[in-house]
């Protein structure tokens, strides 16, 4: 069946490329489940994770970038969730919204005035270069690499979330912050964490597309949308949920770009709707009391 | 930490429309009053895939205008340069309109997009205010949709399909060959499909296929593999902005190796790719690398007021600063009607370039010296600027500069009264 194999190849390519959200989307959902904050500023964490890639790797290498970044972003987070974020979990969900909206808007500006608006050069070290082949089927060697960092940072989060006494009071906390108040627990140093580490997470992707995608200031803006639609489709509370519609909608792209390539990007919105007429909580979404 | 009952997951999905509108919302125009001036508007586009070439039109403007007001101003009268965006062909076409009525400019120069360019066309002819296009390249802006108060310093479709066409067939990549297209999917590049499809079928190669490219796509791993599984002769780009640094850092990436050639580039998208990325020849307007004395001065201008090397979209602009100038002195008046009867009786104008140049009388298209750049060797690349090496001007010295312009059957314009 030589004709399956396109589309076999687009199929195998998406369920990769879906990765390419998923650090962005699992943040998003994880300060949206438990501080109920939409965060529209998480890509612009995503670009400045990018660009303190391209202008700390010339002076400790891309390995040392892609640890160093993340950490510089957690702390940006740590300050912004100290000082911003904080006022507003208990106010109108509209607050948040144009708080993160105007951040947004400010880093995007503000890489504009540093860097410029044009695209700045940045390349994958030389040993990092490379194609694997399958059959028939090429990939990038660059992006298997990325490919594991992601899973590896998805693993350690699940272990984070499940296996900790860390991760008991978050997921306590996301469905019943009243009940883990009552004993005595302050969710207030649960939300920095969980900022700094949906933020740092954001970064390390921005690290890891850095060399393969223009780095320019709306660079973030570029993918935060697609980031929620996975946050969507997968629903809301279920970290797994978010995991299955990143590779979904990866899939998704890559069968209408075998099909119908105008609609490569249209063809997740539609996914969205469908998921939404169906399923309105998202796929594998949990019922929250708070939210509902 | 108790939350408002009014949050529900819906504000999440509502909040998925609110990160869209990110990329729209524009800015606010700068001006700088002053009694008695010359006004000029120049309006682009500064956000979104385009905004990194908008950038350079609006320094590349300022620097006009500084330099003519050094130089005593045009007729004694201080130029005021009104800045504004145009994130999209609606507030476009709104903000041209205020640039107008309420600022009574005396032209509009810039722009990028096509789409934005349409509108603002209807604008300035309903106004009778001169409009000169510095940056959209749609054959149709030339042809079915064409105002006569609308000229264009920027290159039609078919200029640049002609003048990197002759690079093609010299390499052996036309006649009887593959070739593959990835068309941005807006009017520009549908444009262009059209203008390279005919170019290529006349020269005898055969089109292998073509997909159409949405604007806000960043991944290009799926259409690398059907390009790979096409095994064209050569990759040709309709495309534009941002989206041709993305296409060049990933087909690096990927490994392929079929020559890659553009129908409309920017430099800054390749100098924004990275050592080892930017490959294939490309046409453009102008580059940094030109050896004549206007190019010399205009570079050296540019970076040391803003520190960084000008790219062709930075030359449109300054130069049709500088046209208007003229013109206005030329014909000592600021009235858009004798400036068009102006342009269009042939005045020539200095464009940095070995020849002068003229706006076409038929279509307002400026004729004037193309150039096809190759990317050099990685080995070869001495600093981050100069990553290519220039064809000689297109057309040649003993060629009228009308050779590679769109021919009355390829593109006809019927200017309405």
């Amino acid at each position: 069946m030589p004709d399956l194999i396109p589309l076999l190849s687009q199929i195998l390519n998406g369920l990769l490329a879906g990765s390419y959200y998923l650090m962005i989307a699992l943040g998003l959902s994880m300060i949206f489940s438990l501080g109920g904050i939409v965060n529209l500023a998480h890509g612009a964490f995503y670009a400045i994770g990018a660009y303190l890639a391209v202008t700390l790797a010339e002076r400790i290498g891309f390995g040392g970038a892609l640890v160093a970044s993340p950490l510089i972003v957690a702390l940006i987070g740590m300050v912004v969730e100290r000082f911003l974020l904080r006022r507003f979990y208990n106010a109108d969900p509209i607050l948040g919204l144009l708080l993160t909206f105007g951040l947004a808007m400010v880093t995007e500006q503000t890489l504009r005035i540093l860097y410029g608006a044009a695209p700045i050069p940045f390349s994958i070290p030389q040993e990092l270069r490379g194609q694997v082949f399958l059959g028939d089927f090429v990939y990038s060697r660059y992006r298997l690499i990325t490919l594991g960092i992601t899973a590896l940072a998805v693993l350690g989060l699940w272990i984070l979330l499940t296996k900790t006494a860390f991760g008991k009071v978050v997921r306590a906390g996301v469905q019943n912050p009243d009940m883990v108040g009552a004993l005595g627990i302050s969710l207030k140093p649960y939300m920095t964490a969980v900022v700094m580490i949906g933020v740092g997470l954001a970064a390390l992707a921005g690290v890891l597309i850095a060399p393969i995608a223009g780095v320019h200031p709306a660079m973030g803006q570029e993918i935060i949308t697609f980031a929620f639609v996975v946050v969507v489709i997968g629903g809301l509370g279920s970290f797994w949920g978010v995991v299955a519609a990143a590779a979904i909608v990866g899939m998704t792209r890559g069968v209408a770009a075998h099909f119908y390539p105008a609609a490569t990007e249209a063809s997740v919105y539609l996914l969205m709707v469908l998921v939404l007429l169906t399923r309105p909580r998202g796929l594998f979404g949990e019922r929250i009391q708070k939210f509902e | 930490m108790p939350l408002d009952k009014s949050l529900s997951r819906r504000t999440l999905i509502k909040a998925s429309a609110g990160a869209a509108a990110l990329g729209t919302l524009g800015a606010p125009a700068i001006s700088y009053a002053q009694a008695d001036a010359i006004k000029i508007g120049h309006i682009t586009p500064r956000t979104g895939f385009l905004g990194p070439l908008g950038e350079f039109a609006a320094q590349a403007a300022q620097l006009a205008a500084e330099e003519i007001n050094a130089a005593g101003g045009i007729m004694g009268r201080r130029l005021e340069l009104i800045l504004d965006d145009s994130p999209n062909p609606q507030q476009a076409s709104a903000k041209a309109e205020r640039l107008v009525q309420r600022d009574k400019i005396v032209a509009l120069l810039g722009e990028i997009s096509s789409a934005s360019a349409l509108a603002i066309a209807q604008v300035v002819q309903r106004e009778k205010v001169l409009f000169i296009n510095t940056g959209a390249n749609s054959d149709a802006l030339r042809g079915s949709d064409c105002q006569r108060f609308m000229f264009h310093i920027e290159a039609q479709n078919s200029m640049y399909v002609k003048a990197v066409g002759r690079s093609l067939i010299r390499d052996g990549l036309v006649s009887g060959k593959k070739w593959y297209s990835l068309t941005a999917d807006y009017a520009f590049g549908h444009d262009l499909l059209n203008v390279a499809k005919r170019y290529m079928a006349a020269n005898g190669g055969n089109h292998a296929g073509d997909d159409l490219i949405p604007t806000d796509l960043a991944d290009f791993s799926p259409f690398l593999l059907k390009i790979r599984q096409a095994r064209p002769d050569v990759v040709c780009l309709n495309l534009a902005g941002t989206q041709i640094t993305n296409f060049l850092k990933q087909y690096a990436e990927f490994g392929l190796t079929f020559p890659v050639a553009g129908f409309g580039f920017d430099t800054a998208l390749a100098w924004g790719a990275g050592r080892g990325n930017f490959g294939g020849t490309w046409p453009v307007v102008w580059h940094h690398l030109i050896d004549t004395p206007g190019s010399k001065a205009f570079v050296a201008g540019f970076q040391k007021k803003w520190n960084r090397m000008p790219e062709n979209q930075a030359w449109g602009d300054y130069c049709s600063m500088k046209i208007v100038a003229q013109a206005i002195a030329e014909t000592k008046s600021t009235d858009g009607m004798k400036i068009v009867e102006h342009f269009e009786k042939g005045a020539k104008f200095d464009l940095l370039k070995t020849r002068e140049g003229y706006f076409r009388a038929k279509d307002h298209q400026m004729m004037m010296e193309m150039y096809a750049i190759t990317a050099l060797p990685a080995a070869q690349i001495k600093n981050q600027y100069d990553i290519f090496t220039s064809s000689p001007p297109v057309p040649a010295a003993n060629e009228s500069l009308e050779v590679i312009a769109a021919t009355d059957d390829e593109n006809k314009c019927t200017f309405r009264a």
